[in-house]
């Protein structure tokens, strides 16, 4: 966790000095992908500064994370592997859910596909290792269980983790002015709801008349 | 305004790219071929990011609803207004009421259609690129179908000019892709780099503008072909526990968790967009020194056919 608010660090520290040449950055769990443009700004005078940059990169330098809580239903029929799950946990699936929704999770990048964001925070008493037979297709909304990983699928896609529930919140929305809703560093909570309240925020969502609690 | 007749299978919408986003997962998208692109949108006076169609394998027929001029360039297709033959990588000034195909590539996958003006569609994230699995982008983000409607930005006709026959699109039987090695490279056996530098690829039908999936001398790994997920570069070669390659391109997933054994230098991705399914590659690897170098001249020679400097 201490390596990858480094990697988030040294990004927010590159945005803020708007190094000239630098394109755009992708940060993921344990680096930092950088772009540049090699006719303004040579590969040695990149290295330098990134190094520099990089030692100052420590836990103090970013901004409080944004808090994001996102309506979860445990409802087996949308959390297709909730079942499964606490069966191979040797948990009862109240248990497993009381469990899941409790934790707090760090987004820790946002990639793969559009808005989805990769997090920990994940208890180990419910860590499992991935589907032997990854889905070919997994529906938007999904919450996944992967190892020490717990993400939420933005879009249809295929997917290997474990599915325990569903947010009715889209993640990704190509209409929207600012199309994805979670940003590495966010923390996130899980709001546990029953069908009859998925399927009423579902509809808002569909009619954009409904927003998540950001603090 | 330009009405679509037939789409072609895959025709969409491309500007420069949509930069600044990948940090959200979401790619740049853009043209495979950015210099067949830039030259396109010069031949009919217009900025070079201006919005116009990229065509895949077989371009559009469509019909002009006002006076306008356009530029084909990129793969080797035959065009026709009013049923005669036409150029490419030239302007053509077209009337209200003319009728345009643009036929089956007979070399290249990729040809570029620039209309005086640009398409008009709403930016999306600052672009008009489409980036087609996140339906984003272009004409509601997705590829063109019939009936649609294209609007142009207005603009006065340019006059015609013809690209001189030595810069147009490079058509190579069995191109040489240039590569950076690495960054995974210690997870590769020294037999499995030297197949890999050995060749040569053949280019899979199932690629798209997310990847080019190849198939080729087996590439072996030293310990496994899972690695912690990270960024993925335009042109990075992903290798998973198959041993073949896959190139990564301009609607790629922004991060992932196989092996990369080199990137594809950027001047060379155009020319790995215009490679046919069941045409072969060879991959030569070179310093980054060297690559900067050949990306200067590649944008002097673009510039030069261009005739100014480029944006890109």
């Amino acid at each position: 966790m201490e390596v990858n608010t480094r990697v988030r660090a040294l990004e927010y520290l590159i945005q803020q000095k708007a190094v000239p040449g630098i394109v755009e950055s992708v940060p993921s769990f344990r680096s930092l992908l950088v772009y540049y443009d090699p006719a303004r700004l040579g590969y040695e005078t990149l290295c330098e500064t990134l190094g520099d940059l990089a030692e100052q990169a420590g836990t103090g330098v970013l901004p409080p994370s944004r808090i994001v809580e996102l309506p979860c239903c445990y409802d087996p029929d949308l959390g297709l592997d909730l079942v499964a799950a606490a069966q191979r946990l040797a948990l009862s699936v109240d248990e497993l859910v009381r469990l899941h929704a409790g934790a707090e999770y760090l987004v820790y990048f946002v990639g793969f596909t559009p808005g989805l964001p990769y997090m920990a925070g994940v208890p180990e008493r419910i860590r499992l290792p991935r589907l032997e037979t990854p889905r070919v297709k997994v529906p938007p909304g999904s919450a996944g269980l992967g190892g020490a990983q717990f993400c939420i699928y933005s879009v249809e896609s295929p997917g290997g983790y474990w599915l325990l529930g569903r947010t009715p919140a889209r993640l990704y929305d190509p209409t929207a002015a600012e199309p994805t809703l979670l940003r590495a560093g966010d923390r996130v909570r899980l709001r546990p709801i029953d069908r009859a309240e998925y399927d009423a925020i579902a509809a808002r969502v569909e009619a954009h008349a409904w927003q998540p609690v950001i603090a | 305004m330009i009405r679509i007749a037939e789409p072609g299978p895959q025709t969409t919408v491309q500007d420069l790219g949509r930069f600044g986003q990948l940090r959200h997962g979401i790619p740049p998208s853009g043209p495979m071929d950015v210099r067949a692109f830039v030259i396109a949108n010069r031949l009919v006076g217009n900025a070079d990011g201006a919005a116009g169609l990229e065509c895949t394998l077989m371009g559009p027929r469509f019909g002009v609803e006002a006076p306008c001029a356009i530029a084909v360039t990129g793969a080797d297709v035959p065009v026709t207004v009013n049923g005669e033959a036409a150029p490419t990588h030239a302007t053509l000034v077209l009337r209200s009421g003319d009728a345009v195909r643009i036929g089956a590539a007979r070399a290249g996958v990729r040809a570029y259609v620039a209309f005086s003006g640009g398409i008009d569609v709403p930016p999306a994230l600052g672009s008009r690129a489409t980036y087609l699995r996140g339906r984003l982008g272009g004409l509601e983000g997705r590829s063109l179908k019939r009936e649609d409607v294209l609007r142009l930005h207005r603009a006065p006709v340019p006059a015609s000019r013809a690209l001189p026959a030595a810069h147009a699109t490079a058509l190579d039987a069995e191109p040489e892709i240039r590569v950076v090695l690495g960054p995974d490279l210690e997870r590769f056996t020294a037999e499995g780099v030297a197949a890999f530098l050995a060749g040569p690829y053949e280019m899979l039908p199932q690629s798209d503008r997310m990847g080019a999936r190849l198939r080729g001398p087996r590439i072996t790994h030293t310990r496994g072909h899972d690695i912690i997920s990270d960024g993925i570069a335009l042109g990075s070669i992903q290798v998973p526990g198959d041993g073949q390659p896959i190139v990564l391109l301009v609607d790629r997933q922004s991060t992932g968790g196989y092996t990369k054994l080199a990137t594809v230098c950027s001047f060379d991705i155009g020319r790995i967009g215009q490679v046919k399914p069941g045409q072969r590659v060879h991959f030569r690897a070179i310093e980054v020194a060297e690559a900067h170098r050949l990306r200067r001249s590649w944008e002097a020679s673009l510039a030069e056919a261009a005739g100014g400097p480029v944006a890109a």
